[in-house]
């Protein structure tokens, strides 16, 4: 598994605040992502999930389902369909979990 | 973009399906014989996929009653029901039907569809959160676009996931609405509803169940699973449809609710729809005589469930996780799937084949659903007909060559 951190250091930063630090975030996403990944190209901030990986919507959902109970949060489905990246996931989640 | 481009990858899927000779989505009953038997491709088929649980589609006296309405009233009612749609009979099968599972109110929707659409989305509004089960009908899903709650999905018959859920609301305002399922379309498995309703008291949810595959198959008057879990008064709407073991079309939801006859006025898909027509009305109406009268049809469904469900699974097929009126067949992928429909159309046997996104989980399935009136010897030649397909696409190992060889 290849994940570029890069440019991450300011959301990093947020993460602290929020008690869920984004690697950590990132690293989970990724870990669910990984079997979807096409080629050698690497899982990013910016890779759309629904696009550049091999994942179809109700995947996907599942997906957040089980992101949902590792963070133990609830993301709605708008909100899910709203989300394209991996890095607007990420914030997603980091912003639910600093309101729990 | 052309207006298709969307469906790109959808449209790649069909071409492939399509390669295999037949497309299951348009195949063509060129005459329907009876419940368990018709002429597709000009030859005879049994019929394994239809949903038509009690086989009442030509019960002689349901038949009757609809041509005799026909006469009566007309083809159709040509309006709403909050128009000029609504005849004594509407009310009468609405009556009827309050009765049959002791709640005080019912409406009667043109499709079952329809009903979950339209209940659902005009329930859970702004503010409130809807929590609906991740195997849900198209119906629910539906309903959830339409919605302006927020909707969250729930690992399929788990009220621990659900329950994890409500929790996490905490004590945030809003109405919570569960929807559930008596028996899921695809794989034929119920919910553990007893348990389900526990966690809805416990975080004050209201409970929705869609009874569409269980009317007639649970309890021990067919009212469904709500009856089968003891959980009737616990459930405050309970959905289900006409189309399947009533042998007809339309939709229902019941409820003990005071305010109930405020979704007359509310619920767009019960408004802004022509009402069913009096033939329909009339034969369900006879339909649910029938099903009340009759329990041995439900004797008979469940006696040919185990039969089919027994016999593939003594072959090995891997089945789903329960005994129901549908009994789904796992396939390894979607062609095999596919090739494997085929193969039962070629030999004479119709049965449904379900692959993604139409499916949980990406599986890929053979879906028969059995009618209390198959014979066994239908069933059992069913199973040998599946068995030895399965045996030569290699989904079965081949036993016989693994004796022969054992003997040497
Ligand atoms: C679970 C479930 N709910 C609702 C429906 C819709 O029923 P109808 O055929 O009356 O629209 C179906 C049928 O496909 C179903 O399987």
């Amino acid at each position: 598994m290849i994940v570029e951190t890069d440019g991450m250091t300011d959301t990093l930063e947020r993460a602290r605040v929020s008690g869920q630090s984004r690697g950590e975030v990132i690293r989970e996403i990724c870990r669910h992502l990984v079997p979807f990944q096409t080629g050698e190209r690497p899982i990013t901030g910016d890779t759309v999930i629904a696009k550049d990986l091999t994942i179809d919507s109700l995947a996907i959902m599942d997906m957040v389902m089980e992101l949902e109970d590792h963070f133990d949060i609830s993301i709605p489905m708008n909100v899910v369909a709203e989300i394209h990246t991996v890095d607007q996931l990420a914030d997603t989640i980091q912003k639910l979990c600093a309101r729990r | 973009m052309g207006l298709f481009d969307r469906h790109a990858g959808l449209l790649e899927a069909y071409r492939d399906v399509r390669t295999t000779g037949y497309d299951p989505f348009q195949i063509r009953m060129e005459r329907v014989l009876s419940p368990t038997e018709a002429i597709i491709n000009g030859r005879k088929m049994l019929l394994v996929g239809t949903n038509n649980y009690f086989g009442l589609t030509f019960d002689p006296s349901c038949m009757e009653a609809a041509i005799e309405a026909i006469r009566a009233e007309g083809t159709g009612t040509t309006g709403s029901r909050i128009a000029n749609g609504s005849y004594s009979e509407h009310v009468a099968l609405e009556q009827e039907i309050a009765e049959f599972y002791g709640k005080k109110h019912c409406m009667v929707f043109t499709t079952g569809y329809q009903a979950n659409l339209g209940l659902i989305s005009t329930l859970a509004g702004e503010g409130d959160q809807l929590l609906i089960d991740a195997d849900s009908h198209a119906s629910i899903y539906d309903a959830c676009k339409m919605t302006q709650a927020e909707v969250v999905r729930f690992k399929h018959n788990d009220p621990s996931s659900l329950e994890a859920r409500l929790r996490r609301l905490g004590d945030r305002p809003g109405n919570r609405v569960v929807v559930l399922e008596g028996i899921y379309s695809m794989l034929g498995d119920s919910a553990p509803l007893r348990e389900f309703i526990d966690v809805c008291k416990k975080y004050g949810a209201y409970v929705i169940v869609d009874e569409a595959h269980s009317l007639g198959a649970l309890g021990d008057n067919g009212r469904g699973l709500c009856e089968s879990a003891g959980v009737l008064d616990d459930c405050h709407f309970i959905v289900g449809t006409f189309s399947k073991t009533l042998g007809a079309i339309g939709g229902y939801c019941v409820s003990d609710d005071p305010d109930f006859d405020i979704l007359r006025v509310t619920v767009r898909s019960y408004m802004f729809t022509a009402s069913l027509p009096p033939s329909i009305v009339a034969s369900v109406r006879q339909a649910l005589k029938v099903v009340k009268a009759k329990p041995e049809l439900r004797t008979q469904l469940w006696s040919n469930v185990s039969t089919l469900y027994e016999g593939l699974a003594a072959k090995g097929f891997k089945l789903g996780p329960q005994h129901g009126p549908v009994v789904g067949v796992h396939l390894p992928d979607p062609m095999t799937a596919i090739g494997f429909w085929r193969a039962m159309l070629d030999a004479g046997i119709y049965v449904n084949v379900a692959i993604p996104p139409a499916t949980p989980n990406g599986v890929s399935l053979l879906r028969c659903s059995v009618c209390a009136v198959h014979t066994k010897e239908q069933l059992e030649h069913m199973i040998e007909v599946m068995t030895g397909i399965g045996r030569q696409l290699g989904v079965l190992e081949d036993r016989t060559l693994r004796v022969v060889g054992g003997a040497r």
